[in-house]
């Protein structure tokens, strides 16, 4: 029995890796998170024999256990089945905020059983269970933060006075009760000052964060639950949980450096400061030109009798859920011979891949939509491009101005198309707060209105030539 | 037992692994893959469940329920929302170089 129980979590570790290689491309993402949900479920099956539990029916723990799997499973399940795609960024971190509650909650009971007098496994497996204990319990309330901010439950990126004075107090204090409580039999009342200081950690370090920054925080977030996962199975001496949660542990790292590289803000950068908070104010020059406003009909012209059009959407068409009327009217140029592509740069939205999601939900075919180094050779070539609610990753004082606080990112060249066409709702900056010279630019003309309903009037124009 | 050395092996083969399976993926896929290994370390299910069915008390058990019902919800959390995105390139053409 014990020996069967080993393999299912041998088996499940392997089919993890297997699973998330297939989840690297688009061919086969499918298909390996479906085994990875099968593997999942017959480990979560087979612990119920594990050795470690031996429960007679009867028991309370079984029955509670029972009732926490139904009650956890239920809600999860009807918030991911019901909520928006444009909202799936928010749930994710809540997703992966519960991970980490979760692992740090296995370390609270083994250090609650220590403080009650249990016998201690070693001081390597208690150090591991601090740990654990730590990173998990910040990114849940991280995670938390997180979820909030993007849900709009809180508006504000907060600092308090010495906020980064506060935050190194607050680790330094963690790491000495996280002492007191790894050596040793821990007094129950240290753990618990210990468990509220890593939680407050979480909250402190995640609110001066702005949401721009978010998809890469959430990153880190998944990425430190994964090694809390992965420590917690030392303790518990769990292969498949060592193994699946270092797994993405590293992959998580891995694709957190991939975004921050992607926004050119290192990830330090990300934690310990905000945007504008660098005194970018003070180099605000004279924006030479002024905004030029456009009538949807002229614009339909201009796209219908062109060669190629680019489309660059942003966070603006996700709020707007113009993504199907996008690809109405895609259809409806193509049909009349004009070349029509996506310009996705990679923290388009708020996360990389938010737009390919949605292009993708519209049934828009995913050859048609490019990456930054694919398309940026293009838009010279291109009568149009059409930018839909995106602002900072289409503006050129990041190849130009040394003193912007975005200087150095990367970003769509949209402003070397013949024309540009911006669909925004008012004349306000970008997240970043920053100007946006590409909006003042000469081939530059202004289309406003919400997203969906100037994409409407654009088909409704194209549709009368 | 996993333990010493042997530990410290699995940790480092474990964390090479995660780095290059990944290393080669479009940024398409950025946020499924994110969501998808969100849903992997779901398995910390298992743990809770064993920790669970250890503890004794009111105190542990309410612990170890919410252990529990957090970690069935990152898993089922996860799954649901890595399958609804994956789903959505279902009916593309499959495209054979990836970007990146």
């Amino acid at each position: 029995m014990n020996l069967l129980i080993e393999a299912v979590y041998f088996v499940t570790a392997a089919v993890f890796i297997i699973g998330l290689k297939q989840m690297s491309s688009p061919v086969t993402a499918h298909r390996g998170i479906v085994w990875a949900g099968i593997a999942m479920v017959l480990a979560s099956l087979a612990t119920f024999g594990a050795p470690q539990i031996t429960l007679d029916i009867g028991s309370i723990n079984l029955q509670l256990m029972l009732v926490a799997i139904i009650v956890g499973s239920a809600v999860a399940y009807i918030s991911a089945k019901r909520v928006a795609m444009t909202d799936m960024p928010q749930m994710i971190a809540m997703y992966n905020g519960m991970g980490g509650g979760a692992a740090a909650a296995i370390a609270a009971v083994e250090l609650v059983k220590l403080s009650a007098g249990a016998e201690s496994h070693g001081l390597t497996v208690q150090i591991l269970a601090v740990l654990g204990a730590v990173i998990g319990a910040v990114s849940f309330s991280g995670s938390a933060i997180a979820f909030a901010k993007l849900q709009g439950i809180m508006k504000k990126t907060m600092r308090l006075p010495m906020h980064q004075m506060m935050n190194i107090a607050l680790f330094i204090a963690v790491c000495i009760f996280g002492y007191l409580v790894a050596t040793g039999q821990p007094a129950f009342n240290y753990v618990v000052i210990f468990f509220v200081l890593a939680l407050v950690l979480g909250v402190m370090v995640t609110l001066p964060i702005g949401g721009a920054d978010m998809p890469v925080v959430i990153s880190l977030f998944n990425a430190l639950t994964g090694l809390a996962v992965a420590f917690e199975g030392f303790v518990l001496n769990n292969s498949a949980m060592i193994i699946a949660g270092t797994v993405v542990g590293s992959s998580g790292t891995l694709l957190t450096q991939l975004m921050a590289k992607a926004m050119n803000r290192p990830i330090s950068n990300v934690l310990f400061s905000s945007f504008g908070s660098d005194g970018g104010a003070a180099a605000e020059e004279d924006i030479e030109g002024s905004m030029k406003e456009i009538q949807a009909t002229d614009a339909a012209i201009m796209m219908a009798y062109g060669q190629k059009v680019i489309i660059v959407p942003g966070y603006g068409m996700a709020v707007a859920q113009a993504q199907h009327k996008l690809k109405e009217m895609q259809d409806l140029l193509e049909a009349r011979g004009v070349d029509v592509k996506y310009a996705i740069h990679p923290v388009a939205g708020r996360m990389p891949g938010h737009m390919n999601v949605l292009l993708a939900e519209a049934g828009v075919d995913y050859d048609k939509i490019l990456d930054l180094d694919e398309i940026n050779p293009e838009f010279p070539t291109a009568d149009v491009a059409l930018v839909i609610g995106a602002n900072d990753v289409v503006n050129p004082v990041a190849r130009t101005n040394p003193d912007s606080p975005i200087y150095g990112m990367p970003i769509l060249d949209a402003d070397h198309a013949h024309n540009v066409i911006v669909i925004k709702r008012g004349k306000g900056a970008g997240f970043s707060g920053i100007e946006n010279h590409l909006f003042y630019a000469d081939n530059t003309q202004m289309l406003y209105g919400d997203g969906q309903k100037a994409v409407a009037e654009l088909i409704a124009g194209i549709k009368t030539l | 037992m996993i333990e010493g050395l042997p530990a410290l092996y699995i940790f480092m083969l474990s964390a090479f692994t995660g780095y290059e399976v990944i290393s080669r993926v479009p940024v398409i896929l950025h946020t499924p893959l994110m969501s998808g290994s969100n849903f992997i370390h779901g398995i910390v299910l298992v743990g809770a469940m064993i920790v669970m069915g250890n503890a004794d008390g009111t105190l542990e058990l309410t612990i170890g329920f919410i252990a529990v019902a957090m970690a069935a919800g990152n898993a089922v959390g996860g799954y649901v929302a890595t399958v609804r995105m994956l789903e959505m390139f279902h009916t593309a053409k499959p495209k054979n170089e990836g970007a990146q």
